[in-house]
């Protein structure tokens, strides 16, 4: 039973990943090592698709993608280096195709805003915590005996 | 000064509500353009109509140019073809066309139906000078000033509004640029 149940598993889990395999667009290059093949994947998950706002080159179907896509591929195989890819696409498309933008006067909010909101809301929470130690006790001694023995019971 | 202080959170809301707000009246389709500012990119290729003529920037007549980038599988580019027809009668500038990833026998055959308003459409089957200009579809258009500078890029169907609106106007600048000699 119990290998019926792990047979079954290991065949879904292959549907699946062979379904996976299948969603993205399909090219056939053809790369001479592991590690330039992973840089084409970088790359084209990295860029975004110029055309169909909110896809990546990798994800992205349309015609300009698949010449974006092989212009990458061509500057890779050319031995470019990725600062050049990216310079390359940003003088064309602007610096609209970069899924993460690069760190300049205009995206300084982008990426330090957040870390001033963290310390704004740090700094509030920290008064507020600090103002509750501050007060003062409200009950007498009188009132805490009678506390007392209500408690007792 | 506490009462200050309560009210930050409603300001705050406030603020956000009417970035919100504004966010949803700006049309994320409208890219500007990486060219605008730069000179037009170099090319040698052929012309559409003439297979064995190579044609470069060098080409380009004196003054202002308008670039449009056109192909038969582009429906919006039937649409506009009848203005740019009207367009070619101006004489402020010269009208030139990039035949963008197309079949050469089938844009004759187009340019031969609907007339054919430009000077000379260049034939880029493969896209390489559409990806220099950063176009990502058809049809487009540069205005180019008479120092070859790209002033310019709008993606789009060409139309009279549009044209009124962020084309006149610009080419009136240039003109005057044109004429102070700068």
């Amino acid at each position: 039973m119990s290998k019926l149940i792990s047979f079954i598993s290991t065949m879904t889990i292959s549907c699946l990943l062979a379904f996976s395999v299948l969603a993205g667009p399909i090219d056939t290059y053809t790369f001479p090592d592991e590690v330039t093949k992973k840089r084409f994947a970088e790359l084209t998950y990295e860029l975004r698709c110029p055309k169909c706002q909110n896809q990546n080159l990798a994800d992205s179907n349309s015609p300009i993608s698949q010449d974006l896509r092989k212009e990458v591929y061509d500057m890779l195989m050319d031995g470019r280096s990725d600062g050049e890819i990216m310079t390359f696409m940003v003088e064309r498309y602007g610096e609209f195709v970069l899924y993460r933008p690069r760190v300049s006067s205009l995206t300084y909010a982008l990426w330090f805003g957040p870390i001033v909101f963290v310390l704004i809301g740090g700094f509030v929470v920290f008064m507020f915590v600090r103002r509750k130690d501050d007060k003062p006790e409200h009950l007498s001694e009188e009132q805490k005996q009678q506390l007392k023995s209500i408690l007792k019971d | 000064m506490k009462i200050l202080i309560r009210l930050i959170p409603l300001v705050l809301f406030l603020l956000l509500g009417v970035l919100l707000y504004r966010g949803l009246f700006l049309n994320p389709q409208a890219m500007p353009s990486a060219l605008v500012g730069k000179t037009f990119p170099e090319f040698s290729l052929t012309r559409l109509t003439e297979p064995q003529q190579t044609l470069s920037k060098a080409d380009f007549k004196p003054g202002i140019k308008l670039v449009n980038v056109w192909a038969t599988w582009c429906p919006s580019c039937k649409v506009e073809h009848p203005f740019l027809v009207k367009l070619s009668k101006d004489e402020r500038f010269s009208l030139y066309g990039i035949n963008y990833k197309d079949e050469r026998v089938e844009a004759k055959k187009w340019l031969k139906y609907y007339q054919d308003p430009y000077q000379f459409s260049i034939f880029d089957d493969i896209g390489r000078l559409g990806l220099n200009l950063g176009v990502f579809g058809a049809p487009e258009t540069f205005v180019v000033d008479h120092k070859d500078v790209i002033r310019k890029r709008f993606a789009g169907v060409l139309e009279p509004r549009v044209w009124q609106r962020e084309f006149l106007p610009l080419i009136n600048t240039i003109e005057t640029e044109m004429a102070e000699g700068k």
